[in-house]
């Protein structure tokens, strides 16, 4: 990758975080949407959406195309963000977010919204459909790559680690676990909530996944690990992304009251300058 | 009728390997359950169609939603208990929401785990899917109707259930049996009585019915095979308003299963005598098969008893 390519992602990044807050603005408090969870996860979407993933807005169901399951549903405001950028979804369809009638779900529905490969929200689940899905490619003798976001909260479920063995048993080298490492759960800290998650690192490695572990919003970082994943030849592999939730926004980074809250006009605005969108 | 004594999970593996034989995209992943489901068939002849995630039916579930995501025609096989409780938001949200294509066989269903007690006896499984929108649920009754449900399980667009059972019973039917998802088969029309079942416990009804008729009772038999979709309504409606004499015999709760599924098409429609034959909102216990359903009313003696007191 070039400084120039680089840049260019880095400049998607910060449309994806616009939009969110764009989002968690409109929703309002009625319907208030989870602006942490995804603002930490936009880089990674950026860097998968605008450089690594094969997916093709006009066949969004090409059978070759390369899965995202975001398990960490309730960050679904980034997946929206980044899908409207690809152009899966209209200005329209964007604003219908947790709308009735709308197709943005409060949580990702793979039946309702183009480019959404797995329906998610109920933490725990996204690495076992994401097991199937690598399955899938292998018996088809085809080479796409399944993707899947976890909260580091949520490798508390135990469904977590039966998939981890089940991937490590099929030898799944097309799976990637990425997990967003921000520290923080609804209620707390991850390391208060559940200190004996550490060392994490280390669980991925015993489960014998091949480990990368990376600050997920360093671009240059995310890239390399997605390249070295794609061509892992062996093993499936979790990508360990250091983050901060509510990156971008300084009165969001680190306070787990926006876990779940809506912006106001007033922080919508300070949010948008600090990001740098337009 | 012949006379010959084979599983209904057997049955279910055969029609597997035979759709897999046939050329159809089907793949089965078991939880430890290979051999006592009888993917091993499969498994011996297409090993690329069959996986196992061990003793992890949440991970066995949300595998198939993945497959099926992808296409394939998605089996799980483990036992009813497991597929209905321990997966059911897995099935729920992953795969009944999204309409998704897995075929869940629900071993040892019923009182047919008996030997095993409550951890293993499904009597709440019917009505646990039921009320799960786009779920198809099925119990089939004998080895060559299980053998067509699968097949047609295998072709329906969406999710499907089928409740199967641990020995070998009788066969009821043949090769003949006329079977499709949602239609009720009318085995017998009636003067007296309807009994309407699902499931292995149909064997008891057919006993039933003919030592009424030998007694001067007649009895109609009608099989409600798919708990849901429930079709061709008329078929059931049209013998109930005929005997105004109803009794519902399932292997289940009397909540949730076919006799609310019955009772909920005949509300309204006048006066019925209705009696709900099954487990009073109770746990079973240990026994054989046969003990337990003489235990909870369910053997021809207690269907045959049921209805004199209401004739």
């Amino acid at each position: 990758m070039t400084p120039i390519e680089i840049d260019t992602l880095k400049k998607k990044a910060v449309e994806i975080r616009k939009h969110i807050v764009e989002m968690c603005y409109t929703v309002g408090p009625e319907r208030k949407a989870h602006p942490g969870s995804a603002l930490s996860i936009a880089d990674i979407l950026a860097a998968l959406y605008f450089k690594e993933m094969n997916i093709d807005v006009n066949h969004p169901d090409k059978a070759d195309r390369d899965r995202l399951i975001l398990s960490k549903g309730h960050a679904c405001p980034a997946l929206y963000s980044v899908l409207y950028l690809k152009g899966f979804l209209t200005r329209d369809e964007l604003s219908s977010f947790r709308k009735i009638n709308g197709i943005l779900q409060g949580h990702p529905d793979m039946k309702g919204t183009p480019g959404v490969d797995m329906t998610a929200g109920s933490l725990g689940h996204g690495l076992a459909a994401g097991v199937g899905m690598s399955i899938a490619a292998k018996m088809d003798k085809r080479d796409y790559c399944v993707y899947v976001i976890l909260g580091d909260g949520e490798c508390q479920e135990g469904l977590i680690w039966e998939s981890a063995l089940v991937a490590s048993k099929y030898n799944l080298k097309n799976l990637v676990a990425i997990i967003d490492k921000n520290g923080w759960q609804s209620c707390d800290k991850v390391q208060n909530t559940m200190p004996s998650l550490e060392p994490f690192v280390q669980k991925w490695i015993s489960f014998n996944w091949n480990v990368i572990e990376i600050d997920g919003h360093n671009m240059e970082d995310i890239v390399s690990a997605l390249c070295l994943a794609r061509n892992h030849n062996a093993r499936p592999t979790a990508i360990i992304a250091h983050t901060v939730k509510g990156k971008g926004v300084s009165f969001m980074e680190n306070d787990n009251s926006w876990h779940q809250k809506a912006l106001t006009l007033c922080q919508y605005e300070q949010a948008v300058k600090e990001i740098g969108g337009a | 009728m012949s006379a010959k004594m084979r599983s209904t999970r057997e049955a279910a593996g055969e029609a597997i390997l035979e759709l897999a034989r046939e050329g159809a995209d089907v793949v089965a992943i078991s939880a430890d359950t290979s051999k006592s489901m009888y993917i091993d068939l499969l498994t011996g002849e297409y090993p690329e169609r069959s996986f196992d995630t061990g003793i992890a039916e949440q991970s066995m579930m949300m595998m198939a939603a993945g497959l099926a995501s992808t296409g394939k025609i998605a089996f799980v096989a483990s036992y009813s208990v497991f597929t209905s409780m321990r997966c059911c938001e897995q099935i729920r949200t992953f795969i009944a929401y999204p309409g998704l294509n897995v075929k869940i066989i629900a071993g040892i269903g019923g009182l047919s785990a008996g030997i095993e007690g409550v951890t293993h006896i499904a009597t709440e499984d019917l009505g646990i899917m039921r009320c799960i929108a786009n779920m198809a649920v099925i119990a089939p009754s004998d080895y060559y109707s299980t053998k067509i449900a699968v097949r047609a399980a295998a072709k329906y667009c969406g999710p499907v259930y089928i409740r199967v059972g641990r020995d070998p019973s009788e066969d009821l039917f043949d090769e003949k049996y006329q079977f499709e998802i949602g239609k009720p088969v009318l085995h017998k029309s009636g003067k007296d009585v309807t009994i309407l079942a699902c499931g292995l416990v149909l064997a008891e009804v057919f006993k039933a019915e003919r030592i009424l008729e030998s007694e001067g009772i007649d009895a109609g038999v009608i099989e409600v095979h798919s708990i849901k979709p429930l079709k061709n309504t008329e078929i059931i409606l049209n013998e109930v308003l005929k005997t105004k004499r109803v009794v519902t015999v399932e292997e289940h709760n009397v909540i949730g299963g076919l006799g609310s599924v019955v009772s909920e098409l005949i509300c309204g429609k006048g006066y019925i005598q209705f009696e709900k034959l099954g487990l009073n909102d109770c746990f079973a216990q240990s026994g054989t098969p046969y003990e337990l359903l003489c235990r909870y009313n369910l053997d021809a003696a207690s269907i045959i008893k049921t209805i004199k007191n209401i004739i």
